[in-house]
């Protein structure tokens, strides 16, 4: 319950990592993989990336990161990969399997 | 106050509930009341003259969302649950998402699954954060007239304790089947996790229940992610008697769920701690903060604390104050060291 004005985006501008404004799915991704803590699932990341952990939440840096790496953005520029292509990227920068994308992989395969 | 409505404190009284806040969760729940340095941040959010404050750089979380999708429609939002979620990746600034049906219980569930799952694969298609299918396990549903069990409480005023916690028990492998059946489906579809939310909501058998799905989905699936989100700080002795493991799960409070969550195979728990209406935020935030620390403190694996409406010192109101969730949010972070919301 509650409103998403004072629940949703009240946290995610109070403490939120901004998810795909700057690496928050990602960091949540390596929770969810791998059960790691913040600390950790943060380190993780951004040794994968190649930045650092600070930078993590920082939109201007990760757009460009994003954008170089595949990752997908908030705004779908023509030609970047978007939806799943970007989740096989995830999947490959990080190091993880992502349910979709192997469910994906064995609808295409043939 | 707890209900959202605005009042004024001097400084002593300010400090006077902090210290209540934090004093009575430490002797309900047998925890460490909050320090004297803890205490001075919480009084500094509280005296802050903004109306937002936010962490600190280098300190976010990750978040998660109960019923997201449904959020957008409550408000009157015409669009469908893949729009909702687009709107929540795109526009809120969302980590993760969860998709959810209106019903928002496993049980009516199961019967519409094979409609629910293509919603699922087509939104995973064109989103990019993780997505979370969610649902309570509710088990008040299991009971007459909603269900085929005889209704407990209608067999205590009799005496009939045994009959009613047979019922419980009966409701407790129904449960169970329904919710290995929906999140086996929706894992086979590409979820990228589970959300069993509103833990606890009926008692000792609710939490039970969804203990032993989540045991069963993480043999079946060693890599699954589960989120388990409970429904109130305490898990209500309904049966009185049930137990996971050997311990007893009536009584039990977040720094004792997480323990028995862990065993079980969950990956990302969330606790609850309950807004009390009368008492003031300062009070109900030092009291939620004592509660969760403790909670963070045992846990081996990411806490995510409720903080939605009516938990975690969030108001209990249709649309809560931001001074009071931007506090909630900075205080919880900063002092228990959480993993996410």
């Amino acid at each position: 319950m509650g409103d998403p004005y004072g629940m949703a985006i009240t946290h995610a501008i109070a403490s939120g990592m901004g998810g795909m404004r700057g690496a928050g799915d990602l960091v949540a991704r390596m929770q969810m993989a791998r059960g790691m803590r913040i600390n950790e699932a943060k380190t993780y990341v951004a040794n994968k990336l190649k930045v650092g952990v600070m930078d993590l939440t920082d939109p201007i840096i990760m757009t460009e990161v994003r954008q170089d790496l595949g990752l997908g953005l908030v705004t779908p520029l023509p030609g970047i990969v978007k939806g799943m292509e970007a989740k096989f990227r995830i999947a490959d920068v990080l190091g993880i399997e992502i349910n979709c994308v192997k469910r994906f992989k064995n609808s295409v395969s043939f | 106050m707890g209900d959202g409505s605005p009042i004024e404190m001097a400084e002593s009284e300010l400090r006077q509930d902090l210290e209540e806040g934090t004093r009575e969760a430490a002797v309900r729940g047998k925890i460490p009341a909050l320090s004297e340095d803890e205490l001075k941040h919480l009084y500094d959010i509280f005296a802050a003259p903004y109306r937002f404050l936010s962490v600190e750089p280098g300190k976010e979380i990750v978040l998660s969302y109960d019923a997201g999708t449904l959020k957008i429609r409550r408000v009157g939002i015409a669009v469908n649950r893949i729009q909702a979620l687009q709107i929540y990746e795109k526009l809120l600034g969302a980590d993760t998402m969860e998709l959810a049906h209106v019903d928002y219980s496993f049980k009516p569930i199961k019967p519409i699954i094979g409609n629910e799952q293509p919603v699922l694969e087509q939104a995973l298609l064109v989103t990019h954060v993780p997505l979370f299918y969610g649902a309570m396990p509710n088990l008040g549903l299991y009971t007459q007239p909603d269900g085929p069990f005889p209704n407990p409480s209608e067999l205590l005023p009799q005496g009939k304790i045994a009959e009613a916690r047979e019922s419980y028990e009966k409701s407790v492998e129904a449960a169970i089947r329904d919710m290995v059946y929906v999140s086996t489906a929706m894992m086979e579809s590409g979820a990228d996790g589970i959300n069993f939310d509103t833990t606890g909501a009926a008692g000792d058998p609710d939490f039970l229940a969804t203990l032993k799905a989540v045991e069963i989905l993480k043999k079946k699936y060693p890599d699954i992610c589960i989120e388990l989100g409970m429904a109130g700080e305490f898990v209500l002795g309904m049966h009185g008697d049930l137990r996971y493991d050997g311990v007893r799960v009536a009584g039990l409070y977040p720094h004792d769920q997480v323990k028995l969550a862990e065993k079980a195979g969950v990956t990302i728990f969330g606790p609850v701690v309950n807004t009390n209406t009368n008492r003031s935020s300062p009070w109900n935030l030092s009291r939620a903060v004592t509660f969760m620390k403790a909670c963070v403190k045992v846990s081996h694996i990411p806490i995510h604390v409720n903080m939605g409406m009516g938990v975690g010192a969030v108001t209990v109101a249709d649309h809560p104050p931001i001074d009071i969730v931007s506090r909630a949010s900075k205080a919880m972070v900063e002092i228990t060291r959480l993993d996410g919301l």
